[in-house]
């Protein structure tokens, strides 16, 4: 008993108690992104990113104190042995030291300092990290490179499943997820690491991931349409088939990365802050901004096109 | 049929059971040659880069002076006892990458891995006339004159017996310096020519500093210099201390995961935290048998892979569940279900397997962790799909054809 499709729009609309038109408010939603997008967008040029020593070469060194400490203390064993950079206390004795790039004889001699100076430390929680210049630059480069063939895969896998203009709607979608993450850490100038390159990857593929189960909704529905049915209802009709498993799925990613935010540790706060705000903002953008990009593509090539076909007919 | 199927489900209900009972001690084996290794920022070490610098001359670093630097940079690491060193060659980069675990005091192990130690005899005009490379063997050892004082004895091989013994003829009643690269080390006046091709570096005032430098004479001398070019130190209960946060990450995650799983799909929610656990499993197995280095991002990858590995689940039961309101059987919408829904899964996963990969080729150190084991676990959970949870919701519906929908989580208006 195999019926043509499982419901129908109404069915669809009756069944989802907080239905309203997605895609006919789809101008609110471009505006809602746009209003996040554009103060990270000028803070990006005004600010740029607040670039960890993964970037920019330098050391880092966390260390437990066995008593608390003061920050003028370590500050000034700092400058005793000719080095600047910020210190930031935390627990009364935990402190994390940045500075340039050190050779080891000079470590050495600013953890002796440290040690008379300002008091003993714990060796066995020590964390010492140092990146030479040129790796920071390597991996800077290594991020882009990554990013942009990222980008020319996806295109082309989407356009080789889908068509053209869905893959164009998915990376718009993405790009905005990006930007959204990218800028966010700049406008509250976050300092971000390695990891953080590997955050806002995930999010590209991860993010896309929404998209394409809306578009591959769509293209089941499209095959389906019949003559003087409506596009744009179509579109509405699949974003909210799939509207439960869009948040469903955006739920149980979002409990993942809460646990690993708040009971992982210090090493992956960047890491999960980055995909939490990315893995939000993917599901945002897969309801309200991809399919809708899609609507007005495809609105304005028909718009176009219905043109041409008049021309050659008058 | 239906008790059959009850009878199938118990069974593999219990295999689970088994199979984690099971799992739980080789996995989780502290010994990093048993269990899963665990990468350096979980159990304490370094992790050097070191690089090779061209030397003033210009001329090239060719990979024979890389195999060459490796071989003394191995038998350095040796020298220090540490368990399962890792020192790798990137000829493309010219670099060498050392990892060492658990390792005492690691600024002196960098300190004696990048020392380029080249040993030279030196005449009064300190023209070079004598290189360490003749050394057949160096050792530290207290000096037998002074109680508070330490020595280093060398040992030449054959050739450098015979020249050793050559130049304390020569310059007989003169001094000769002994330099290991540009730090003086002796200046002895030849008293006797020495031709048993043995000779003693004394006045150290620590063991430690005459059996460092023996390790670097011992080994020879670097042909390239090297620089530090990046070095992450992580003390031994710091790395203990994330290791247990992350298993509380993960497991607080796993719970509400499945709680929400639960609450929202009912009894198939019960087979996806079910599935949950038989892909846990997989993934840990599989970083055990291919000997996948876990670092911290790469639990983080994991715990995150976890969330997404439910996505299959998700997908296939909103599947069901419009299938059965539209008026198909149970059977009939799982069947379905899982049909239409696989093609979505592929689509969607496609994507975010495209990053991982991307991502592992261009990363480096931990950020590699993170993409293999992204990667490892979107293929995971795939498979899990397929096999585990399709055969369970089978049983399932199989069990009675009057199995309630609302068990689905579908009310059906009659």
């Amino acid at each position: 008993m195999e019926k043509g499709h499982p419901a129908t729009y109404d069915e669809v609309q009756k069944i989802h108690p907080l239905y309203f038109n997605i895609v006919k408010k789809r101008y609110w939603w471009f505006a809602l992104s746009l209003l996040v997008i554009v103060p990270g967008i000028i803070s990006l040029f005004m600010q740029g990113l607040n670039l960890g020593i993964d970037f920019k070469g330098g050391t880092m060194i966390e260390m437990t104190f066995k008593k608390p400490v003061t920050q003028t203390a370590i500050t000034d064993s700092m400058k005793s042995v000719g080095l600047e950079g910020p210190v930031q206390l935390s627990n009364g004795n935990t402190a994390l030291i940045r500075t340039t790039a050190l050779e080891q004889a000079k470590q050495n001699e600013l953890m002796t300092t440290l040690q008379t100076k300002v008091g003993e430390y714990k060796k066995t929680t020590l964390k010492v990290d140092l990146v030479g210049p040129a790796m920071g630059q390597e991996l800077t480069r290594n991020a882009f490179k990554a990013l942009i063939i990222a980008i020319g895969l996806m295109i082309a896998y989407i356009s080789f499943r889908f068509q053209f203009v869905f893959a164009i709607s998915g990376i718009i979608a993405l790009l905005h997820d990006v930007l959204v993450v990218v800028g966010l850490f700049s406008l509250f100038q976050w300092q971000i690491d390695s990891t953080f390159v590997a955050a806002v990857l995930t999010i590209f593929g991860y993010s896309i991931n929404d998209t394409v189960v809306i578009f591959d909704r769509i293209r089941e529905n499209e095959a389906k349409m019949k003559r003087g049915d409506s596009y744009e209802d179509m579109v509405d009709k699949s974003v909210w088939q799939t509207m439960h498993r869009s948040v469903n799925t955006v739920i149980t990613v979002l409990i993942a990365l809460f646990s690993i935010f708040i009971l992982g540790g210090e090493s992956t706060k960047v890491f999960s802050l980055a995909m939490l705000i990315g893995v939000f903002s993917g599901a945002y953008s897969s309801i309200f901004n991809a399919s809708q990009i899609l609507v007005e593509i495809k609105k304005h090539m028909k718009h176009t096109r219905g043109k041409g076909e008049k021309a050659v007919r008058a | 049929m239906r008790r059959g199927n009850i009878i199938k489900l118990v069974t593999l209900v219990l295999l689970v059971a088994a199979a984690v009972a099971l799992s739980i001690k080789p996995l989780a084996n502290p010994d990093p040659a048993k269990g899963i290794p665990l990468g350096l920022d979980l159990r304490g070490g370094v992790h050097l880069v070191l690089q090779a610098e061209p030397n003033k001359n210009g001329t090239p670093i060719t990979n024979d002076d890389m195999d060459k630097a490796k071989a003394i940079i191995a038998k350095r690491v040796n020298d220090l006892g540490v368990s399962e060193p890792i020192v790798q060659t990137d000829y493309v980069n010219k670099r060498m990458v050392i990892d060492l675990a658990g390792v005492s005091d690691p600024d002196k192990a960098v300190d004696i891995l990048k020392t380029t130690a080249k040993l030279t005899f030196r005449d009064p005009q300190g023209n070079i006339v004598l290189q360490g490379d003749e050394l057949s063997d160096a050792k530290a050892a207290q000096d037998p004159t002074n109680a508070g004082s330490f020595v280093v004895n060398l040992t030449f091989s054959h050739d450098g017996t015979i020249k050793f013994g050559d130049l304390t003829t020569k310059y007989l009643g003169q001094q000769i310096g002994i330099y290991l690269d540009d730090k003086l080390l002796k200046n002895p006046k030849v008293a006797v020519p020495i031709l048993s091709g043995q000779a003693q570096i004394d006045n150290y005032t620590t063991l430690e500093a005459a059996a460092k430098d023996a390790v670097l004479m011992r080994s020879g001398s670097l042909p390239v210099s090297m620089s530090v070019a990046e070095k992450r130190q992580v003390g031994a209960s710091l790395g203990i201390d994330s290791l247990h946060k992350s298993i509380k990450a993960g497991i607080y995650g796993l719970i509400n995961i499945f709680l929400f799983m639960l609450v929202f799909y009912r009894l198939p929610g019960v087979v996806a935290d079910f599935s949950l656990i038989v892909y846990s499993l997989i993934v840990l197995w599989i970083f055990w048998m291919f000997r996948v280095v876990l670092t911290l991002p790469g639990i983080a990858g994991f715990i995150l892979s976890i969330g997404m590995a439910v996505d299959f689940n998700i997908i296939i039961y909103e599947r069901i569940k419009e299938e059965v309101r539209a008026g198909k059987s149970l059977r009939a919408g799982v069947e379905s279900g899982f049909s239409r829904a696989f093609i979505t899964v592929i689509d969607a996963h496609v994507t975010t397997f495209i990053a991982a990969m991307t991502l592992y080729y261009f990363g480096t150190g931990s950020i590699r962790g993170f993409a293999l084991t992204l990667g490892v676990g979107i293929i995971a959970s795939l498979f899990t799909a397929i096999t585990f949870t399709r055969l369970v919701l089978r049983l399932i519906v199989g069990i009675s054809p009057q199995l309630k929908t609302t068990w689905f989580g579908v009310r059906r208006e009659a």
